[in-house]
């Protein structure tokens, strides 16, 4: 889902970077009255732990590869916009440092990543779990449930921006200019992948999360009621 | 938060064993992400390489590209990748939640 320099036209990226910015800016400015200072340390290590989990790449034999995002879970943990900030940051130091994902294109990224999963997580855990005491065993179901959601969302936002390209740029005899398979490819290629494996890597991964953080100390769990 | 070594722990035995997110795509013959191609492999299958992308590909080159680090055992340099990705990205949010809550202090 980290799409690289090259694959979106000027206009789509620019674009992108125009629809991150607001949640970039309102990110800082929710956190800034919301976070507590005893949180900054679990922040901090949700923030790496997304970035750790992104370098287990899940294969699926002879195809492709695809790795578990980590947003859902520090949204359960901390809100949206926390996850948002988080999820942001680790992908600006993915393509600075280590160019996974592309500079131009970090605003869609974002978009996807650490706007669409931590937006959705929230509003679909709240509506499963938000009732629900954070030691419940439904809670870190309703949080698998609702990560296998949003990260396939994501995944199909990806798709949708790469299966556009073809339509917006290409030479006169038809030849892309950017990414070139249309959206009958995009979109079927980017969302089986999904539903049927890197959805379930996410859910796996949120669910026993939220399962172990129960154990040590419920109450880290933000979105659900303490009691 | 009770005490913070659990996590640090978890991080810690993460990273040591991330080199299990190249082994086993190399194990199974699995190749990129979807989408993520590079030019060349791009022509590969497409028979071009799409002249917009070949002159935004190489926009930034990055210090490690893909977690590796030159001619250094890849296991390695995923590992120490992994460390330096999670130093940076844990320290430059724990400095920013730091100036962020100010305001309690």
């Amino acid at each position: 889902m980290h799409i690289p320099d090259g694959y979106l036209g000027p206009s789509t990226y620019l674009v992108m970077y125009g629809a991150s910015a607001p949640f970039w800016a309102l990110s800082l400015s929710r956190l800034r009255k919301t976070l507590k200072s005893k949180m900054v340390p679990l922040l901090a290590f949700g923030t790496a732990f997304i970035f750790i989990i992104m370098m287990f790449n899940v294969p699926i034999p002879g195809g492709t590869t695809g790795h578990a995002v980590g947003a859902s879970l520090v949204t359960i943990l901390l809100g949206p916009w926390a996850a948002t900030l988080a999820t942001s940051l680790v992908l600006l130091i993915q393509a600075l440092v280590f160019g996974d994902g592309g500079i131009t294109a970090l605003g869609a990224n974002c978009f996807t990543m650490a706007v669409i999963i931590p937006f959705f997580t929230w509003a679909l855990f709240r509506l499963l779990a938000g009732r629900s005491f954070s030691r419940s065993y439904w809670v870190p179901i309703a949080g698998g449930i609702s990560a296998y959601i949003s990260l396939n969302l994501a995944a199909l936002a990806t798709a949708f921006l790469l299966g556009v390209q073809p339509l917006l740029y290409h030479t006169a005899e038809g030849k892309a200019l950017y990414a070139p398979y249309p959206l009958s490819v995009s979109i079927p290629a980017m969302g089986l992948e999904h539903l049927l494996v890197f959805g379930w890597v996410e859910a796996v991964v949120t669910v026993l999360a939220l399962f172990f953080i129960q154990r040590y100390d419920a109450s880290l769990i933000a979105l659900a009621k303490k009691e | 938060m009770k005490n913070f070594k659990p996590f640090l722990l978890a991080i810690l035995v993460l990273a040591i064993l991330t080199p299990i997110g190249i082994y086993l795509p190399e194990k199974l013959q699995a190749g990129d992400a979807w989408g993520e191609l590079s030019p060349e492999d791009l022509s590969q299958e497409i028979g071009y390489v799409p002249q917009g992308m070949e002159k935004l590909a190489s926009t930034y080159q990055a210090p490690l590209p893909d977690y590796s680090a030159g001619s250094m055992n890849p296991y390695l340099a995923y590992i120490l990748s992994a460390i330096l990705g999670v130093i940076l990205t844990g320290g430059l949010v724990f400095l920013l939640g730091k100036v962020l809550t100010r305001r309690e202090h």
